[in-house]
């Protein structure tokens, strides 16, 4: 029995048992202070909706042996790229939404050619290398921030004249453009973003096609066993520049589907450490750093939400004292630290 | 050790120009930012001794794991952290001066000893991405931190100064002032020479760390964590106990970057209680790496070259850009952008090095294989003709 349950243990890993068991705390205690279910489960699938894609912009780069992607910022700077431009070109509803899209995929695979070319320079190092590219390549698009010249006044700083400002509302853009679509609702308090899951679906389901297609079967060979890969004629840094490219359009549009259902397209500094949420949803999914399916990413969105929308109203309201933020940092980076330290094992038995 | 060489031209000056291409390159950056900035030489000078003197324990304590062949250890946010809790204590109990500031080290040590125990076990389990690993365990222990000195002190732990409590009578306040013990490590002795002063004090400190790090690296134990840092199995095959020798580099690293912080700490005089150590482990690494280090070698001379440039960069950016485009903004993205990118940069050059030794390891391994093939050929065609 003890031999079962370590069994399970080790399979599952602590710390997703750990949060797991959280989370169903969470829910059974939300009756007793007060908290609504229904509102809570309205945030969280509005935020799986939001965050899917995000999360989802991971599989490819995991698939191909290229670890988790913490260097994430540079599609989701490729995005704010296309966002913004779009807004400059004074673009609502869905032309506006699929046009910043548009310019994001371009800018996206631009940013990622590069960055996969890098990549391929460092493999066994891709983790903390792709950290710091991401780091920096906010910092550097700070300075491009201040300095392109856009002009439309609902993006520019009102008194200075020049450079953008740290949040930009969409508002009378494409707010809600693809989350409105076909929008229903359920009782009082749970409004479905139809369109918003759609098109996560959607981009599920491409991610799944392309990995049936030579190309994606090829990729995946190159993630388990690039020495094979290569023995059966497959070019392993083609793939992987490949799935990084697409790794940076997702995210591209993942960012782009955030700010469509937030409202707000934030700049500068924000950006910086996006990574890291998503890659813990990803974990807590049951990815780890060479393994991952779509099913991960769904119950890794749906779990990760939960708990962020859970925690702030349930903990507040039993303790009296916002904890939230410290619970999520503990939480997201230490699935992280356990991730790394996980697959190293692997690897040397 | 390990050779560092980027290039295989011979030509001397050539050699040297490309291997130490990240100092030279930031110096003729600063010789380009100075004239812009507009400071004057002394206030320039100034501002290098204050500086030099309030960071390079905490650079300094990068040293050891690179030799153990760790890297760059980014959980010196962890003995940050430990820095800190001491300095809240001895503010909470009115110690001030000197006994305060030993007070403070005195406490943090076996914090910051059982932080590294911490760091050192799990990065013993990540071997190989010992970084990225480093990296995450700061960014987790931050929001340990907080659970600790925003939720449990005051409640839990017993804290009675309402001057660095909340109102709300629990949790740590977001600054505090540190007057008890600002400046007294620097103004223990210190001394004038045209009009600046010169912390002797702290400037013993560092020297001393320096000869405890030359006398270090000498001992069994360093000699041990330099085999440790070639090649792991070497070391195994040779008696060594890999991860015991690990650990301990990262425990004496954990509890210097301590001392380090308190260091700093006392020098600016107040502390943001959960922003101070955040940015810790980035600069003390990015001014290494500039000051010519790798992941794989850290010198003395490293430390002192990158602390200064760096400092240099970040004095005279903000102005350099202000009088550049007009807005002082841009310097201070420009210099948040200098201390990441050139990580990213140090990083994948050391590893793409890395990489390339390995294919050439192949190549080499794939020749001889076909030379060897080629004679028993040979040998046995040979064999046929006789």
């Amino acid at each position: 029995m003890v031999e079962r349950i370590q069994k399970i243990v080790n399979n599952v890993g602590l710390p997703r048992i750990i949060i797991g068991l959280f989370l169903l705390f969470l829910l059974a205690s939300a009756p007793f202070v007060g908290v609504r279910i229904d509102t809570s489960l309205n945030d969280i699938i509005l935020r799986l909706a939001m965050n899917g894609i995000l999360v989802l912009s991971l599989v490819p780069m995991v698939k191909s042996g290229c670890g988790l992607n913490f260097g994430l910022q540079l599609g989701v700077i490729s995005g704010l790229l296309g966002a913004v431009i779009s807004l400059e070109l004074n673009t609502t509803g869905f032309g506006g939404f699929f046009l910043a899209i548009g310019l994001a995929i371009i800018f996206a695979t631009v940013f990622g050619f590069l960055y996969g070319i890098l990549l391929n320079r460092v493999k066994g190092e891709e983790m903390v290398v792709a950290t710091y590219v991401g780091f920096s390549s906010v910092a550097f698009m700070c300075i491009w921030w201040l300095i392109l010249p856009f002009k439309s006044q609902d993006m520019i700083w009102a008194y200075g004249g020049a450079g953008l400002r740290t949040t930009i509302s969409v508002e009378n853009y494409w707010y809600d453009a693809l989350n409105n679509f076909l929008s229903f609702k359920i009782g009082s308090h749970i409004t479905i973003p139809t369109g918003g899951l759609l098109f996560f679906a959607l981009l599920c389901f491409l991610v799944w096609v392309f990995f049936r297609t030579k190309i994606g079967s090829a990729m995946i060979a190159v993630g388990s066993n690039p020495e094979f890969a290569r023995s059966c004629g497959v070019n392993v840094n083609r793939m992987r520049l490949v799935s990084v490219i697409l790794s940076t359009i997702i995210a591209a549009i993942g960012i782009i589907m955030y700010q469509q259902s937030f409202g707000f397209i934030q700049l500068y500094m924000a950006p910086l450490y996006m990574a890291f949420p998503a890659v813990a949803a990803l974990l807590l999914g049951g990815a780890s750093v060479n393994k991952v399916s779509l099913k991960n990413v769904i119950i890794g969105v749906f779990l990760f939400q939960g708990i962020l929308t859970m925690t702030p109203s349930i903990i507040n309201n039993l303790i009296k004292s916002d904890m939230s933020e410290a619970i999520r940092i503990i939480i997201s980076n230490g699935l992280i630290v356990y991730a790394l330290t996980r697959s190293s094992g692997v690897r040397q038995s | 050790m390990k050779t560092q060489d980027l290039t295989k031209t011979t030509h001397p000056v050539i050699r040297f120009l490309i291997n130490n291409a990240v100092p030279i390159l930031f110096i003729v950056l600063v010789a380009f930012a100075i004239p812009l900035s507009g400071f004057s030489g002394e206030y320039l000078f100034r501002e290098m001794v204050t500086r030099v003197s309030r960071n390079s324990f905490l650079v300094l304590s990068l040293l050891i794991p690179v030799i153990a062949g760790m890297g760059m250890n980014f959980g010196i946010v962890l003995g940050a952290m430990a820095g800190e809790i001491g300095l809240i204590f001895i503010t909470d109990w009115e110690i001030v001066g000197m006994p305060g500031l030993l007070l403070a080290m005195i406490i943090s040590t076996p914090i910051a000893a059982l932080l590294g125990y911490f760091a050192g076990k799990i990065l013993n389990k990540a071997k190989g991405r010992e970084m990225a690993t480093g990296l995450m365990l700061g960014f987790f222990m931050n929001g340990v931190y907080q659970l600790v000195v925003l939720y449990s002190m005051g409640k839990i732990i017993p804290i009675g100064n309402n001057n660095i409590l909340l109102p709300r009578g629990f949790g740590i306040r977001n600054a505090i002032n540190l007057e008890g013990v600002r400046q007294v490590l620097d103004n223990l002795l210190s001394f004038d020479i045209f009009g600046i002063g010169i912390p002797i004090a702290n400037f013993i400190a560092i020297g001393l760390l320096c000869l405890f790090i030359v006398w270090f690296r000498r001992t069994k134990l360093g000699q041990d964590m330099r085999t440790v840092g070639q090649s792991m199995e070497v070391a195994r095959a040779s008696g060594i106990d890999v991860e015991k020798t690990r650990l301990i580099s990262i425990v004496i690293s954990t509890i210097l970057a301590c001392y380090g912080q308190i260091i700093f700490l006392q020098n600016i005089g107040t502390m943001n209680t959960y922003n101070s150590h955040e940015q810790v482990g980035t600069f003390a690494i990015a001014a290494l790496l500039i000051g010519g280090a790798s992941v794989a070698r850290a010198t003395i001379p490293n430390v002192f070259v990158g602390v200064i440039l760096f400092h240099m960069v970040f004095v005279v950016s903000p102005r350099a850009g202000k009088e550049l485009i007009g807005q002082a903004q841009l310097g201070e993205h420009f210099r948040v952008f200098v201390s990441y990118g050139i990580i990213a940069i140090s990083l994948a050059l050391y590893a793409w090095r890395k990489q390339m030794e390995k294919q050439n390891l192949r190549r080499q391994a794939q020749a001889i294989n076909r030379e060897a093939l080629k004679i028993q050929q040979g040998s046995t065609i040979g064999g046929k003709e006789s």
